[in-house]
């Protein structure tokens, strides 16, 4: 079980950032002509790395730089890292859709991508055509498909739309055609992108434990790019975490998850930077504090540490928790004043918010510093954000279960029972 | 320890054409002629019968605009013949040049998600412009045989037999001038407004709607320099009795298209690794 399966060393991707027009003529004829002189490619020293937050300077960008791994046979990597960190670069040359600016990748056996599931299929053929044809886009020969063909359309479920044309599907049962053509692909490498994200929860369920049985049964290497962390670890042995387009760590899928976390927690601190001075208040560091990834199940505290710098003010902090749709799901003020006078000097407040009350999701806050006529002092819109993932013991859930709630209390109750 | 089956690297070899992956993927370029072929008329009543209306229209219009009213010469030929030959012959090669050289611009989604050898498309092009081309040339035998057989106002020789090669010329032609074109538009789209343009003068640089007869002087020179212009009267004093067949013509015919296809396949190739980044 331990012979290399794939080998990726100094792997680079330099993107040209902005749009294709006459300015890059003059740049690509430069580039052609360092190459005839056998030269390297003068854009690349003046590259920069891929942190999408900070203002370029020279047009071009490491998307991805000297990035090294190996992989066994049977092993599944978790690439996990942020939006743009560079993960979906990495599986497209892996993949062989584009081509790398430096290093290489070797692999054994054949490569199969499920980078979007569903690709080429017509909208005018029916869905045993598209089978066929979908198959053979991803790599199997037309004998391989009809040998499986039976199982494809059981896996799908589509049973009974066999001779329909796709344009009458359902974008899910579009999703589940895909998908059971690619789950019969038999490569020695497969790569998941975020698949998963579609289709509904019986069918992910379904999805995972395939992915699970390629790899158990078959000793496939698998290659999963997911934002959820939670089936990061239930499917993925290995980890990798990409942080603007460099490796930054690769180990057990828990130690890489746990890097990840403490990665993203950096982000979601507030940024000082952001705030211009103000006469009233003085941030010194405002954070989410919490042991490990929040999920369900655990608690965490808004931690914000200011200084007060005048007098004579009755100073109300006011936390506004919404989630990312928008909806304001509660607010809490938190009055500093004791004898009605805030008095000059520094502060800590911690809001703690307890485990089983908020259900999974997305969510951010907006503090406001105010004063007893509710004037505004001090306004922070959108000063943190959070995620709160599943429990991992509630990530086989059933369709029937799924909870989507705002609010995912536990709370106290009674029974009373008469015969 | 085994060796590495895929070695994906940014340095390339300079002619990076693999046939043997190609031929791996021939079931593939079969279900993309069949998607072709199938879907092209889907939800159409007369369906396939398209194929065969399609030259008939402009065979009739060629009559009437060029055959009747400009007047301009068959070669004593019925003019349904002489403009029929031409028509199909035409239509092959632009519907392989044009198709081809929207390889990367018609299939960016799926390139940009699956690999294969990006050579399928093209070649899957050529052979469902071939399977029309067929179609068409039955339509053609039909008014082959009704002059023959029921009026003998023709003279078919022997050089008959020469058509499948012309075919092969015509198909080359078409993928060469299709996949340079198809690469150079990749990035920098100029190129594809001057297609439909360039297309046309070459229509009419080529003995579709005259006879190569009805020329001379340098004009005629020029003619010859066009490749086309030795299959197409080739293939018209082969069936028809009148035209121009020149050895001379065919073997420069067939060098020029070698280049052309070796050219193509070279920038295509060059291409094809990270075209992705420019779309």
């Amino acid at each position: 079980m331990s012979e290399v399966v794939i080998k990726v060393e100094k792997l680079s991707k330099i993107y040209r950032l902005g749009q294709v027009g006459t300015g890059t003529l003059s740049h690509d004829l430069n580039k052609w002509w360092y190459k005839i002189l056998g030269k390297d490619d003068p854009y690349s020293k003046i590259s920069q790395i891929n942190d999408r937050t900070k203002q370029n300077n020279s047009n071009y960008v490491y998307a991805l730089k000297d990035v090294s791994f190996q992989l066994n046979k049977g092993d599944v990597l978790g690439i996990i890292g942020k939006n743009g960190a560079g993960k979906s670069t990495l599986l497209k040359l892996i993949s062989r859709i584009t081509s790398p600016t430096y290093g290489s990748i070797k692999a054994k056996g054949k490569i199969a991508s499920l980078l979007e599931i569903g690709t080429g299929m017509h909208q005018e053929m029916t869905a045993r055509e598209n089978i066929f044809l979908n198959g053979s886009i991803l790599g199997m020969t037309k004998s391989e498909i009809s040998s499986k063909f039976d199982e494809i359309i059981d896996f799908s479920g589509c049973k009974m739309y066999v001779d329909t044309p796709v344009k009458r599907f359902s974008s899910g049962m579009r999703v589940r055609l895909g998908f059971a053509v690619a789950a019969f692909l038999n490569p020695d490498i497969l790569i998941v992108d975020e698949v998963l994200a579609v289709g509904d929860a019986e069918f992910q369920k379904k999805a995972i434990s395939k992915i699970k049985n390629i790899n158990s049964n078959e000793g496939r290497t698998i290659l999963f790019v997911s934002h959820n962390l939670a089936s990061v670890k239930t499917i993925c042995n290995k980890g990798l975490v990409i942080n603007n387009g460099q490796l930054d760590f690769m180990g057990n899928s828990n130690d890489a998850i746990d890097r990840y976390v403490n990665l993203s927690f950096k982000k979601s601190n507030f940024d000082l930077s952001n705030l211009s001075y103000n006469k009233f208040i003085k941030i010194n560091d405002l954070k989410i504090i919490s042991d490990s990834l929040i999920d369900l199940r655990t608690s965490f505290i808004i931690h914000n540490d200011f200084n007060v710098l005048t007098e004579d003010i009755e100073l109300i902090i006011r936390y506004d928790l919404y989630n990312i749709q928008n909806i304001h799901v509660f607010r809490q003020e938190i009055s500093i004043y004791n004898s009605s006078i805030t008095e000059k000097g520094n502060y800590r407040s911690e809001l703690i918010i307890p485990s089983k009350f908020l259900n999974k999701g997305n969510y951010f806050i907006n503090i406001d510093f105010i004063d007893f006529e509710k004037k505004s002092l001090l306004n922070i819109q959108n000063a943190l954000y959070f995620e709160i993932h599943s429990h991992l013991s509630d990530e086989n859930i059933s369709k029937r279960d799924v909870n989507n709630s705002i609010l995912n209390p536990s709370l106290e109750n009674s029974i009373d029972f008469k015969k | 320890m085994k060796k590495w089956d895929i070695n994906i690297s940014s340095k390339n070899s300079f002619f990076n054409l693999d046939i043997t992956e190609l031929w791996k993927y021939k079931d593939l370029i079969f279900m993309f002629v069949k998607r072709d072929v199938i879907t092209i008329y889907k939800q159409t009543i007369l369906g396939p019968i398209w194929f065969v209306i399609q030259p008939i229209m402009t065979m009739l219009i060629y009559i009437f605009v060029f055959g009747n009213i400009a007047n301009i010469s068959t070669d004593g030929l019925p003019h349904s013949l002489f403009y029929l030959s031409g028509i199909i012959l035409w239509n092959y090669f632009s519907e392989c040049f044009t198709q081809i050289s929207e390889t990367f611009t018609q299939n960016t989604e799926i390139f940009s998600k699956v690999y294969f050898p990006r050579l399928v498309i093209p070649f899957s092009k050529l052979f469902s412009s071939s399977i029309k081309l067929f179609i068409q040339f039955i339509l053609f035998l039909i008014f082959f045989f009704y002059y023959k057989l029921s009026l003998d106002i023709i003279d078919p020789s022997i050089w008959i037999l020469l058509t499948p090669y012309l075919i092969v010329l015509l198909s080359g032609l078409g993928l060469g001038f299709g996949l340079i074109f198809t690469s150079l538009t990749s990035k920098y789209r100029d190129l594809k407004f001057l297609l439909q343009f360039g297309i046309q003068l070459l229509m009419f640089s080529t003995p579709i709607i005259y006879p190569l007869s009805s020329l001379d002087g340098d004009l005629l020179f020029l003619m010859k320099l066009n490749p086309l212009s030795h299959i197409i009267e080739s293939f018209k004093f082969s069936f028809l009795g009148k035209g121009f067949l020149s050895f001379n013509g065919i073997i420069y015919s067939s060098i020029f298209m070698i280049l052309i296809v070796f050219l193509g396949v070279f920038i295509f190739t060059k291409t094809e690794k990270s075209f992705i980044d420019s779309i």
